[in-house]
């Protein structure tokens, strides 16, 4: 499968280093890869390193303070041995990204036209009328109503949703072949986060551009997602197909967050309070389970052996000692 | 000295991180400050005098330098004239209606605040906007030195600097005075430029492979204007107030017959027994006018603080 990966990350690991403080790893060793065209999911609570790790993918990590390790190879070249300037060329072309504050990722004194049509200069040399012409294209492509009116207004003159569907259409204005979206959604009201979710589902549809789904709401997965990477402390415990997951979730940890939401179908937005005990509770991988202190099948092993990867199942991988047994697989 | 350069400092950085909220907020800004007394009285008196430096010449009653007989006449030894019909506060030492003259002061006052402060805005923005921009060594040399300048008190700095010219003129008073502001707005730049660079946008920028010229003249500069205006307009008072203290110290143009407000204001002190008016219009002049500009600029800063904001 990894030979037709559009996007492989091997081992990628991310080690702050802030004066006065020990180095911090945020992210420690993450597997995963991303096929074309498909959408993948990264989920995990607050601070397991989603943010990080797709950071590390565009280059976003400050050049100073943060060692990266590993690999991520883009159609066949590592995006970490590339210069600043190759990175930056490639930024916008080849990969596009979507930020959690729709309102704060837009700048506040230049035109939404101009925001757009910047993209389009830089990447495809287009002159600013064409430019321009283009970009009403694309915001009435992303479901904004009177685009030509649009290109002149600022971002504060835009509703929360709206500035969202900009900054897609900004993100895919040079049609990417892949497009990072860190929670998308979790700035929005409720009714938005649906229009958004089904834009994003439909444009991945209508480009073929793969997608990375960076949340903290499973409904999100559940509505949007080819497959799942569930990331605790920064690593990858569990891999699966979406229906695998929610139908048989084999990590302990997966288990408890499904079993933290209420329905399965409904409530999104729901945020994810999963699970006893908090992060705090971890102890380091390298002397077992970090998940360990509160983990309901923890077994003494756990504590003492750090648990591998391994392959579970059709197109699954797992990182547990004591998985989750279901009750229709003893049967069978 | 240290503590000072502290307390400059802390006020400029201050100033700064109110950049990363961006200049959109700048409708909102000026609602909440005409709700608010004290930026009303600052606008007030800058306004009037402005509108007074700016038509000086068309409000002036008299000539303001050539001397009156009658005013003459009346000048003693031990007198000067005071107020008399066709000249409302009286005469100066050679017989100049003083009135005339304090208003084409104005003028003189604005214009050297004015050039004082744009020069030191354009070389410091120069200064912070190539530490803000490039950063490693160039940042940390440029800011030694501006902290060097910072730990020095402003008016010792331009009393230093204008004593260097051979031929005092107002040009010395304006460029010793611009010296004095040089360290605060390249400080203030680079700390919004810092600012910029970890916000949002720019990281959104950036993901989009906007080429660094870009990210710095477009998305990082224009939101610094805010603060910028905030820290001119306060750098207004202070220019104003020290150029007048250059002047009064005799450190600036020592033409007698000039109309303004320092070099009044020193003059007046030998007639102090004799008119203490002299001394007294030209001070409160001064006064009056830097604390307009004064509580413009900090208004104009509460208003931008986030933490106001709500
Ligand atoms: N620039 C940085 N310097 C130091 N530590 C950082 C930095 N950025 C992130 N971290 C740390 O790395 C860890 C992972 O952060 P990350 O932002 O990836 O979490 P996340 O999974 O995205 O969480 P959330 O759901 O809250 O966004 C956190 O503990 C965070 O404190
Ligand atoms: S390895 Fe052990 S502690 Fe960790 S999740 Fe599996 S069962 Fe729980
Ligand atoms: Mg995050």
């Amino acid at each position: 499968m990894s030979s037709l990966a559009l996007l492989d990350v091997r081992d990628l690991t991310v080690t702050f280093h802030r004066k006065g403080a020990r180095p911090f790893t945020a992210v420690d060793g993450v597997s995963f890869d991303v096929e074309p065209g498909r959408t993948v999911g990264l989920v995990g609570e607050s601070g397991c390193g989603k943010s990080v790790t797709s950071l590390a993918i565009m280059g976003l990590l400050p050049r100073r303070g943060a060692t990266v390790g590993g690999s991520v190879t883009f159609e066949g070249t590592d995006l970490l041995t590339l210069s600043a300037s190759a990175m930056r060329e490639r930024r916008g072309r080849d990969l596009g990204m979507v930020f959690q504050d729709p309102l704060s990722s837009l700048n506040p004194v230049v035109s939404i036209g101009l925001q757009v049509s910047e993209v389009l200069e830089r990447h495809r040399g287009l002159p600013r009328k064409k430019a321009m012409v283009e970009a009403a294209d694309l915001l009435d492509k992303v479901g904004i109503p009177d685009p030509r009116r649009r290109l002149s207004e600022y971002p504060h003159q835009l509703s929360g949703g709206m500035r969202q569907r900009a900054l897609i259409a900004m993100a895919l204005a040079c049609r990417p072949r892949l497009l990072i979206a860190d929670e998308p959604t979790t700035a929005l009201d409720v009714t938005i986060q649906a229009q958004i979710l089904a834009l994003l589902a439909e444009l991945v549809r209508d480009t073929g551009t793969a997608l990375i789904l960076i949340t903290h709401d499973l409904g999100v997965v559940a509505g949007l997602c080819d497959e799942v990477n569930v990331l605790y402390a920064g690593r990858v415990v569990e891999r699966a197909e979406r229906h695998a997951l929610f139908a048989r979730p084999r990590h302990p940890y997966t288990n408890g967050l499904l079993a933290s939401i209420p329905r399965l179908d409904g409530a999104r937005g729901e945020r994810l309070r999963p699970v006893r005990g908090s992060v705090n509770d971890n102890i380091p991988w390298r002397s077992g389970c970090a998940f360990a202190p509160r983990c309901p099948n923890a077994l003494d092993v756990c504590r003492l052996v750090t648990p591998e990867m391994v392959a579970d199942g059709p197109g699954g991988l797992l990182r547990c000692h004591n998985p989750v047994v279901h009750t229709e697989e003893v049967t069978a | 000295m240290t503590s000072l350069l502290n307390i400059r400092r802390r006020r400029v950085d201050e100033l700064a991180e109110t950049a990363e909220g961006g200049t959109s907020l700048t409708v909102d800004a000026l609602r909440r400050m005409a709700r608010n007394p004290v930026a009303i009285i600052g606008a007030v008196i800058v306004a009037v005098f402005v509108l007074l430096a700016l038509f000086a010449p068309w409000i002036a009653p008299e000539d303001p330098y050539t001397p009156f007989q009658v005013l003459k006449d009346q000048l003693r030894a031990d007198s000067i004239p005071g107020p008399q019909p066709g000249f409302p506060l009286g005469s100066d030492e050679f017989g100049r209606d003083f009135l005339s003259r304090l208003i084409v002061g104005a003028q003189q006052s604005l214009v050297v605040g004015v050039m004082a402060t744009l020069i030191g805005l354009a070389v410091g923005m120069v200064i912070g906007g190539l530490a803000g921009a490039l950063g490693g060594w160039v940042d940390t040399l440029l800011m030694r030195l501006t902290d060097i300048m910072l730990s020095v008190p402003s008016l010792l700095l331009a009393i230093s600097i204008a004593a260097l010219a051979r031929h005092p003129s107002q040009w010395t008073v304006i460029i010793a005075v611009a010296m004095v502001s040089v360290p605060i707005f390249a400080r203030l730049l680079r700390g919004s430029m810092l600012a910029q660079r970890a916000s949002d946008h720019v990281l959104a920028a950036t993901a989009l492979g906007v080429r660094r010229r870009t990210i710095v003249f477009r998305h990082m500069l224009p939101n610094s204007v805010g603060p910028v205006i905030v820290q001119a307009t306060l750098t207004l008072a202070t220019s104003i107030i020290d150029a007048a203290a250059l002047s009064f110290l005799g450190l600036g143009d020592p033409d007698p017959a000039r109309a303004e407000w320092g070099l009044m204001l020193g003059n007046a002190q030998r007639y102090l027994d004799v008119r203490p008016e002299l001394a007294f219009y030209p001070a409160v002049a001064i006064i009056v006018v830097a604390l307009g500009f004064t509580l413009l600029g900090e208004s104009m800063r509460e208003a931008l603080d986030p933490k106001n904001r709500r």
